[in-house]
């Protein structure tokens, strides 16, 4: 693979050519889950690799558990499986085997035996998605040690988690976020040696605060710090994509630079988020000046009618609103 | 025949001699916590492990020291595991409920009924590609054929022909309930054969009988026949774990189960075929001292160091 070869692929094309890379460089690496293969995966991110790297990619019968626990097993005896759950919240019927087992096996076996597998999955709200296909879960997981989350937002940053990940020596969660998939072409840089998990992102800089935020709302949170700008209001926008390891340093730093002003933005609900946790972090750290601001869905379940899901999700309007007021607009 | 009916009734006196030594530690206090014995199930992991190579990898229940000990684990370190020591098979980590020793081929225990099914599968998926063709097999209750788990399990190893022994020991009791409760057809192998693969049931009592079926099943699985399902008939002699009261169990059934447990069962056969009792007595106390010399060894090991606590969690 040459260094700094540059593509230009939207996000989804991203995760395609993180995935071609690995199956190609690893020889340990599998690739399987519901519909991965011949069709290509429902949103067509894996499409075309069954084809070039044939029986490594296939296709399961849909049973989440026999997904996940097979990729631990196949993990605990020196492969790398990447296994794709279609949609986050199918998840929650095999959360046994991301839980109880991948992120024990390392543990109770004193390092004996580990689990380096990487799950992808996708999550967040598109319009007219059901209450069962909206969910942003990623909390769940971050509560588990032994895991690793990433949430990228861009399709460099897919790309770059997605290759982390597969090297990283424990059991990896990709979200994605669907409203992502399908967005513009852009150039990312592909042949650069795999980083290591973790580190986050400085995306905007300023001084009259510090918003931190990951995934695909981290584009709302932009829009907005872009809009408080041209009002004069500069912030910083941390963005993470990846949750554990949490870049908490990188976050303290920037809010103690920021007058002591934090807000956090996630599409996750505010009740136990992410967020929560952030903030936690740095009022620990003793940085935090005034009140600290959780700008999330207020603990609804999602409804199908997408002016209804509107309704809940962040906006760019509100974002604005909320951080230039901690901004002291 | 009477040398090998030998052999085995020493490895499941080894076995018994291990759980009862358990026991009375959990009695005195010096291992803590839920332990769970296969006091009267030990001729299935004698006479299964057997049928099994080096590279091949066995999961089990947290019903499982007997499993480790068939693989060959030594007796020490797992004891040293349950008594939470530094020089336990997982450094205290694991204990009793979640024993490994891969450099043994014994990838583990598990402490949820039914989850190492599909991590089995996975092991024979991996032996795939790696070139090894590994045999994984999984060790479960008759409780866990009612798991999601195990069906998606049996069904993909199915699915994609892989080489997994999926090995049912039917006790009668899951956990507290007896099976005949929550199930409507007893005949548990028919849901490994409708899901197409060889499914039996044998006597889980015989050695003889678990390694000579095992053995057929594993070489046929091992030579591309797909997975197969073995269902063990056995029985515990104790509870579900231990100081399970078991006020579910009555003494007319405990006595019966007595009367048919492995070892006993060999100690008549041998009898009948003249062996003398001296050579039957010396095979029971020489597999006890080795265990209480095991014992004495793990009680003087240091405890795990408080400070090693957090090791062992990411890489």
């Amino acid at each position: 693979m040459p260094d700094d070869e540059i593509i230009k692929v939207n996000y989804s094309g991203a995760v395609n050519a993180a995935l071609r890379r690995v199956l190609a460089e690893v020889p340990q690496t599998l690739l399987y889950g519901e519909d991965v293969a011949k069709p290509g995966g429902v949103h067509g991110v894996t499409k075309g690799l069954w084809k070039e790297f044939g029986e490594r990619v296939f296709d399961t019968p849909i049973s989440e558990s026999a997904i996940l626990g097979s990729a631990v097993g196949a993990a605990m005896m020196g492969r790398r499986p990447i296994v794709e759950i279609m949609w986050a919240d199918f998840f929650l019927v095999a959360l046994d085997q991301m839980i109880n087992q991948a992120a024990n096996v390392r543990y109770v076996s004193g390092g004996r035996l580990t689990a380096p597998l990487v799950v992808r999955t996708q999550q967040g709200n598109s319009p007219g998605a059901c209450a069962q296909h909206s969910q942003n879960l990623e909390a769940l997981f971050l509560h588990v040690p032994g895991l690793r989350v990433a949430m990228p937002s861009t399709p460099q940053d897919a790309y770059d988690t997605m290759v982390s990940a597969v090297y990283c020596d424990d059991p990896v969660v990709v979200f994605d976020n669907r409203t992502l998939y399908f967005g513009e072409k852009q150039e990312i840089v592909t042949g650069r040696p795999p980083a290591p998990v973790g580190g986050s992102l400085r995306r905007r800089s300023g001084s009259a605060a510090t918003v931190v935020t990951w995934g695909a709302i981290t584009h709302r949170v932009l829009t907005a710090a872009d809009r408080l700008a041209e009002r004069g209001v500069r912030v910083t926008v941390i963005e993470l994509p990846w949750l554990n390891p949490f870049d908490g340093d990188a976050v303290i730093d920037s809010v103690s630079r920021t007058d002591g002003r934090l807000a956090v933005v996630h599409e996750a609900n505010v009740t136990a988020g992410f967020g929560a946790e952030v903030v936690a972090r740095v009022a620990e750290a003793g940085v935090l000046r005034g009140r600290p601001v959780r700008i999330g869905v207020p603990d609804s379940r999602i409804p199908a009618s997408p002016e209804l899901a509107a309704a809940l999700i962040p906006d760019v309007d509100r974002i604005t609103m909320e951080v230039g007021r901690l901004a002291g607009e | 025949m009477r040398e090998d009916l030998l052999a085995d009734l020493r490895a499941m006196w080894r076995i018994r001699a291990f759980e009862e030594k358990a026991q009375a530690l959990c009695d005195s206090g010096e291992i803590r916590g839920s332990v769970h014995l296969c006091i009267g199930q030990e001729a299935g992991p004698v006479g299964a492990c057997d049928a099994l190579e080096g590279s091949d990898a066995l999961f089990a229940t947290y019903r499982g020291h007997g499993w480790a000990i068939a693989r060959g684990a030594p007796l020490r370190p797992l004891m040293a595991e349950l008594l939470g020591r530094a020089t336990g098979v997982n450094g205290g980590r694991g204990g009793s409920a979640y024993l490994s020793a891969p450099e043994h081929g014994f990838h583990g225990e598990n402490s949820i009924v039914g989850a190492g099914a599909p991590i089995a599968v996975g092991a024979a998926l991996a032996g795939r590609y790696d070139g090894t063709h590994r045999v994984a097999m999984t060790v479960f209750g008759d409780g866990a054929m009612n798991q999601g788990s195990v069906h998606e399990a049996m069904n993909f190893a199915a699915a994609a022909r892989l080489p997994v022994l999926f090995l049912c020991e039917n006790n009668r009791w899951s956990e507290l309930t007896p099976i005949r409760e929550t199930v409507h057809n007893e005949t548990l192998t028919d849901r490994p054969a409708a899901l197409g693969m060889p499914a039996v049931r044998i006597d889980g009592n015989n050695p003889a009988v678990v390694r000579e079926t095992v053995s057929d099943l594993v070489e046929a699985a091992r030579e591309g026949g797909g997975p197969a399902f073995v269902e063990l008939s056995t029985q515990r002699l104790v509870g579900h774990y231990v100081g399970d009261p078991q006020l579910y169990r009555t003494r007319e059934e405990l006595a019966a189960d007595r009367e048919r447990e492995p070892i006993a069962v060999a100690v008549r056969r041998l009898a009948e075929a003249g062996v003398d009792e001296g050579e039957i007595e010396e095979a029971r106390s020489s597999a006890f001292a080795e265990v209480e010399r095991a014992v004495q060894d793990a009680l003087a090991d240091p405890p795990a160091s408080r400070g090693s606590v957090r090791e062992h969690i990411y890489a």
